[in-house]
């Protein structure tokens, strides 16, 4: 399950991710990493039955959590299934079925919003 | 066996036409052989649905009153060319709006006409004593208009080169987003199924053939600008009544970074008058060579990186540089097919008929690049042959001397070959004493990735470069490294001065 992190970094700059793994026990795949002077946005991937526990661990540290669980979403109405974001997206969420549709496997987009700008159709938008 | 067009006409008339989509035809051909093929098929429908950038359409707005002569036109803020008569426009597809950018053009004018949206026209005129008129704003829908007559000066590409970028940096094009490094291919074009590839030779594609165009029953005018047979890039010049057309088969879109396109729809319909013509719709997707083209190379020649066939573009993958590297289609292979069976069906129910051309299209001729009578000037015009140089193990201090005596604010540091391997500017200096304690020798405060740039370069390609990476100047060096010029952004700014004031 893949969970949105959000911090500020005001209070301290505690190693929050590093610090739960250590505790836990529990593997956690850093997918994607926005982080700055003041604050951060981290994108992980937990496995869903730790996924309750990891979310509460987040927020007891003062970190925002959220599910991320639709990945990026596709307008029916302006997709012609060209295909323009199959090459461009880093984890083959895309693919052309054998009847030459686009189809997509949301779980597996880290939300990294190449795709998004690349479909000339403006058919790909973030839903959360 | 030979069979006349009037003979399928006939069997359209009847019912009883045997029609096929082109990329059935290999596989009749397989099973009963050629002679069996002509015997079976009559019509062999093709399709393409992809960006054509060379499209638009005229526009006749009936008049006013009191009337106007309109001399410059905006529909939705999208200026149409208004040099023809009173009140007609040609509205372009990738003209942009004047207000929302690239977000919307004359592709999206026409999308929005054919959706039967309402379009708010505007126009200005100096007046004449006809046309006393100087100013009109009024909301017009598709049917408030005269005609909307498509005509695409450039339209159903026979096939289109392939794009990767081998550059480290990611590039918008209106081949879409390319991928630094090789990182990705992107490809146009239908394939086996694009009409031109069906008919190569042009015995049956010319003037006048009836089509496919996006949803309505079109005709080719002649051949595209830019026809290319000779090479295997011939094209069609198109043209339909908008008024029929439907948004199932005509899209507007935006290349990011590049600007508006229209997504067409585009079919012809392939009369089975012999043989030969069995050959030619019997092309495979493995028959027809494509050129991957390095996009990093802004020249008109793009180099090839390598040859492949359309059947290995759309298996997803083809290995470049020894890596496998996903390839992806800008062009919809499925709304292609859909073009294809749709007249198929057409020409089942009676609906289509088809002609062979009141004029052939030339089959052998090769289009021309630009001729160029003030060539692009290159690096080596302008820029500076004086070079303040200093070595990476002098004192920041010398480089501050130096600075000062050649009135300069950069200094390319030299390796003991003479190679250039780093750059220091005036800000690295300043910024050197503010923060202490970097070390005091040039190679403590240096850039070591050099952005440079060659005597041979195109001056606004080494333009773009100071741009993109915000700085203001370029070592010009030779096939060794070594430096023999400084371009500066004040020398190239005195140059594009000088040439717009022209």
């Amino acid at each position: 399950m893949k969970l949105l992190l959000t911090y500020s970094k005001r209070k301290g700059g505690e190693p929050i991710i590093a610090r739960i793994v250590k505790e836990t026990g529990v593997l956690i795949t850093v997918e994607r990493a926005n982080i700055d002077t003041l604050a951060g946005e981290v994108l992980i991937d937990v496995p869903d039955e730790s996924a309750r526990m990891i979310c509460d661990l987040i927020k007891s540290r003062g970190a925002e959590v959220r599910i991320l669980e639709q990945g990026i979403v596709r307008d029916e109405n302006e997709c012609v299934d060209c295909g323009a974001c199959i090459s461009i997206c880093p984890k083959d969420v895309f693919y052309m079925d054998h009847e030459w549709k686009v189809q997509l496997r949301k779980g597996r987009c880290i939300l990294c919003g190449r795709c998004i700008v690349a479909c000339p159709h403006r058919a790909l938008s973030q839903s959360q | 066996m030979e069979k006349s067009i009037e003979e399928i006409n006939r069997k359209i008339r009847e019912g009883n036409v045997r029609v096929v989509t082109a990329d059935e035809m290999p596989r009749i051909i397989g099973e009963l052989g050629e002679e069996g093929a002509l015997e079976e098929v009559d019509v062999v429908t093709t399709g393409t649905f992809g960006a054509m950038c060379s499209s638009g359409a005229f526009l006749n707005f009936g008049h006013a009153d009191p009337p106007i002569r309109m001399e410059r036109v905006w529909l939705n803020d999208v200026e149409a060319y208004g040099g023809i008569a009173a009140v007609d426009a040609y509205i372009g597809v990738t003209q942009q709006s004047e207000t929302r950018g690239d977000e919307y053009g004359g592709a999206h004018v026409m999308e929005d006409l054919v959706s039967g949206a309402g379009v708010e026209l505007h126009a200005i005129s100096r007046g004449t004593d006809c046309y006393p008129r100087r100013s009109i704003t009024t909301e017009l829908k598709l049917e408030d208009l005269n005609q909307a007559v498509m005509v695409n000066p450039r339209n159903s590409y026979q096939r289109y080169n392939a794009a990767t970028n081998s550059t480290d940096r990611t590039l918008f094009t209106y081949m879409g987003t390319l991928l630094p490094n090789y990182g990705n291919v992107s490809f146009s074009g239908a394939g086996s199924l694009s009409p031109l590839q069906n008919d190569p030779k042009l015995r049956t594609i010319g003037s006048g053939t009836p089509i496919f165009l996006c949803g309505a029953r079109g005709i080719v005018v002649g051949e595209g600008t830019q026809h290319s047979p000779g090479t295997g890039f011939g094209t069609l010049m198109v043209s339909g009544d908008m008024k029929q057309m439907s948004r199932d088969f005509l899209r507007a879109a935006t290349m990011q970074h590049y600007g508006v396109t229209l997504y067409v729809g585009l079919g012809v319909a392939i009369p089975l008058l012999d043989l030969d013509m069995v050959r030619s719709t019997g092309v495979r997707d493995e028959d027809i060579g494509v050129d991957i083209l390095d996009y990093g190379v802004p020249r008109r020649s793009r180099p090839t990186v390598k040859k492949v066939t359309y059947a290995e573009l759309k298996s997803g993958r083809v290995e470049l540089m020894g890596e496998e590297v996903k390839t992806s289609s800008l062009s919809s292979y499925r709304f292609a097919r859909r073009v294809a069976t749709t007249l198929r069906e057409w020409i089942e129910r009676g609906k289509f008929e088809l002609s062979l051309p009141t004029q052939r299209l030339n089959s052998t001729k090769v289009a021309m690049p630009m001729k160029e009578t003030e060539p692009m000037p290159t690096v080596k015009e302008i820029m500076s042959r004086m070079v303040h140089a200093i070595t990476e193990d002098e004192s920041i201090k010398t480089a501050a001397r130096k600075l000062l005596r050649g009135d300069t604010n950069h200094l390319v540091v030299l390796d003991h070959a003479g190679r250039l391997v780093g750059i220091v500017t005036t800000y690295d200096i300043s910024k050197s004493v503010v923060q202490e304690g970097r070390g005091g020798l040039v190679k403590d405060i240096m850039t070591r990735q050099v952005i440079r740039t060659t005597m041979d370069e195109h001056l606004d390609i080494a333009a773009q470069k100071l741009e993109r990476y915000n700085i203001s100047a370029l070592p010009v060096v030779d096939r060794d490294s070594r430096v023999v010029g400084m371009l500066t952004a004040i020398d190239l700014g005195k140059l594009l001065e000088r040439r717009w004031k022209r």
